[in-house]
């Protein structure tokens, strides 16, 4: 589904991507994890082609992303909940849904069912649909992130560092959240710090340092992996 | 009193004008983060697209003469009205377009075109300069012909420039604009002063023992149906939602779907559209001089207002409008001399005091 071939990324004269390459198979949860400046959120926002690559390729069902404005990618059906959440917090979070369906807004039946999904998903969004984004907690807002990527119908789905800065049973909300939403379709690739948890929702891992793959495996092996056990998982 | 209540009145139009004009720096601003210098020379295209409309264009009757004609005039200037939105909204984004899209994204080849174009306007003008008027669809051809061939040296100059997110060239390339449109505007239109006549039927209304022209009531009433109208745009249409999600988080916006560069457009279109509005109504109406330096004043003070309100607040920019037409008539009325110093007196305190603007929020970052 995504093929992502040797990709190469700057940001101005710094290294960030040194040749990573990755797939993602349809209907897979996969996830990306690493240290910090690893290159785990770049690589994410170079599929959302919010930077282009020096070279290299991301192709989603063979078409190549890279080249194309990134306004177009939602449209393909690649949609992304950021690092940081980065929910409009001067708009209500109903307008935050909407503009998450903005691809789709000739249709309102449409629109009206997804936004009844993810309230259904996420009851505590529908209990503060007309309050601002900006005045929610830091979980609730991660929900509307991720509610909101889900509202442009995505068949894949970029999530990351969902669960950065939740309180610990809220990450656990979380990450049942994304199996449940994988089990409804949606292919999801998902870039974790929280490596232990991001392992056991996922089928496979690969394991990012400094701008390349240095191991991609099933996440059970990873998980039973010594050197992934002792540098990510604190054993 | 009365001169006090007279003058309030007289501040609050030129306010209304200082707002319609406040209101696209600050749109501008919150979507690009950049300060548009170029706006108050739009707000002097309007002026001149009222000037030709009304002298040339349309056929407006001499009200002294055909005094029955008063409706038809009527009609006319709401035709010149949105004439000069019209206008100043298609040059709001061919200035968005080929001025500040190529330093965001990089050069295409329709840029060099463009730029090819520009680049021999000087030149023809100086032929056009060295021999006599009557050949002037010669000059025409050799623009044409000289910009087609300074079309290579500028894809060949223009592969050499690489996009950038900095403010200061974006900032720079704005003065840039400025001085193209006022100094193309004495080439093409000429320095001499302009007038706009009388087109409308004025009056003068007495309230109360308080005196003071139709006219300006006029202008406060298109003023602020304008304004009412931009604010339904921009709370509750699909543009205005996306040029409001743009001006929150720019990245956040494109992970939605929209297509950042086209509300942009939609932005410079809609913020040139109301300084043409307004650049149109006080030539019409304050029998005021039209020249090609026309914007400079009122769009330096329009930018102060909008800095007063809180850069990229849209409801600040119309309350920093208002406020400094009130407190420079206010302050002329008393000491005329201090009319366009005060502006500037008003930028310093509150930089100095609330650097966010009075309706701007300190951005301090939630972690």
């Amino acid at each position: 589904m995504l093929v992502i071939q040797d990709l190469h990324v700057y940001y101005g004269a710094i290294r960030a991507l040194d040749g990573i390459s990755l797939t993602v198979n349809e209907g897979e949860i996969v996830t990306m994890i690493g240290a910090n400046g690893a290159g785990k959120s770049t690589t994410i926002r170079t599929i959302s082609v919010l930077v282009r690559p020096r070279s290299g390729a991301a192709m989603f069902e063979g078409k190549a992303l890279h080249t194309l404005p990134a306004h177009e990618i939602v449209t393909l059906g690649v949609s992304q909940s950021p690092e940081g959440r980065r929910v409009f917090a001067n708009m209500s979070v109903r307008e935050n849904l909407e503009l998450g369906a903005y691809v789709h807004h000739k249709k309102k039946a449409q629109i009206q069912e997804d936004m009844d999904k993810a309230f259904a998903l996420f009851p505590r969004l529908k209990e503060r649909e007309n309050q601002s984004a900006g005045t929610l907690s830091g979980g609730e807002q991660q929900m509307l992130a991720i509610g909101r990527a889900l509202m442009s119908r995505p068949r894949l789905l970029l999530l990351d560092e969902p669960s950065l800065g939740l309180a610990p049973f809220l990450v656990q909300t979380i990450f049942q959240i994304i199996q449940d939403i994988n089990k409804t379709g949606v292919t999801i690739l998902l870039v974790e710090q929280n490596a232990n948890q991001a392992l056991r929702v996922a089928h496979r891992g690969y394991v990012l340092e400094t701008g390349r793959v240095v191991l991609a495996d099933t996440a059970q092996n990873l998980l039973s992996n010594d050197s992934v056990r002792q540098a990510y998982l604190g054993e | 009193m009365q001169e006090f209540v007279q003058n309030l009145i007289y501040g609050v139009e030129t306010g209304a004008i200082y707002a319609l004009i406040a209101l696209g720096y600050t749109m501008v601003y919150g979507v690009l983060r950049l300060i548009n210098f170029a706006h108050g020379d739009v707000y002097m295209i309007g002026a001149f697209v009222g000037f030709f409309a009304c002298t040339q264009w349309l056929p407006f009757k001499d009200l002294s003469q055909h005094p029955e004609a008063a409706t038809l005039n009527v009609l006319l200037a709401i035709v010149t009205l949105f004439l000069a939105m019209l206008i100043c909204a298609l040059l709001g984004i061919v200035i968005e377009r080929f001025a500040y899209r190529p330093l965001r994204n990089g050069f295409r080849n329709a840029d060099a075109h463009f730029w090819g174009f520009v680049a021999a306007l000087p030149l023809t003008a100086f032929v056009g300069a060295m021999t006599t008027t009557k050949r002037q669809g010669a000059f025409l051809a050799v623009g044409v012909i000289v910009g087609f061939a300074l079309r290579p040296a500028m894809a060949y100059l223009s592969k050499k420039i690489k996009p950038s997110s900095s403010r200061l060239n974006a900032l720079i390339t704005a003065i840039g604009v400025s001085l193209v449109l006022e100094n193309g505007g004495i080439n093409v239109f000429g320095a001499d002063p302009k007038f706009i006549p009388d087109i409308l039927p004025k009056r003068q209304i007495s309230l109360l023992g308080i005196e003071f022209d139709s006219s300006r009531v006029v202008i406060l009433i298109v003023a602020a149906v304008l304004m009412a109208t931009l604010r339904y745009i921009v709370l509750y249409t699909r543009p205005g939602k996306a040029m409001r999600a743009i001006s929150h988080d720019i990245d956040a916006a494109k992970l939605m779907g929209i297509n950042t560069d086209r509300v942009i457009a939609f932005t410079f279109a809609l913020g040139a559209s109301l300084a043409g509005a307004g650049g149109f109504m006080v030539a019409a109406f304050t029998n005021i001089k039209v020249v090609p330096l026309f914007g400079l004043q009122p769009g330096l003070k329009a930018f102060v207002a909008a800095v007063l309100g809180g850069a990229g607040n849209i409801p600040g920019a119309a309350l920093g409008g208002l406020i400094m037409g009130v407190v420079e008539s206010l302050v002329a009325s008393k000491y005329p001399q201090w009319r366009d110093a005060v502006a500037f007196i008003l930028l310093i305190v509150i930089l100095l005091v609330r650097p966010a603007g009075l309706l701007g929020k300190n951005t301090a970052e939630k972690v």
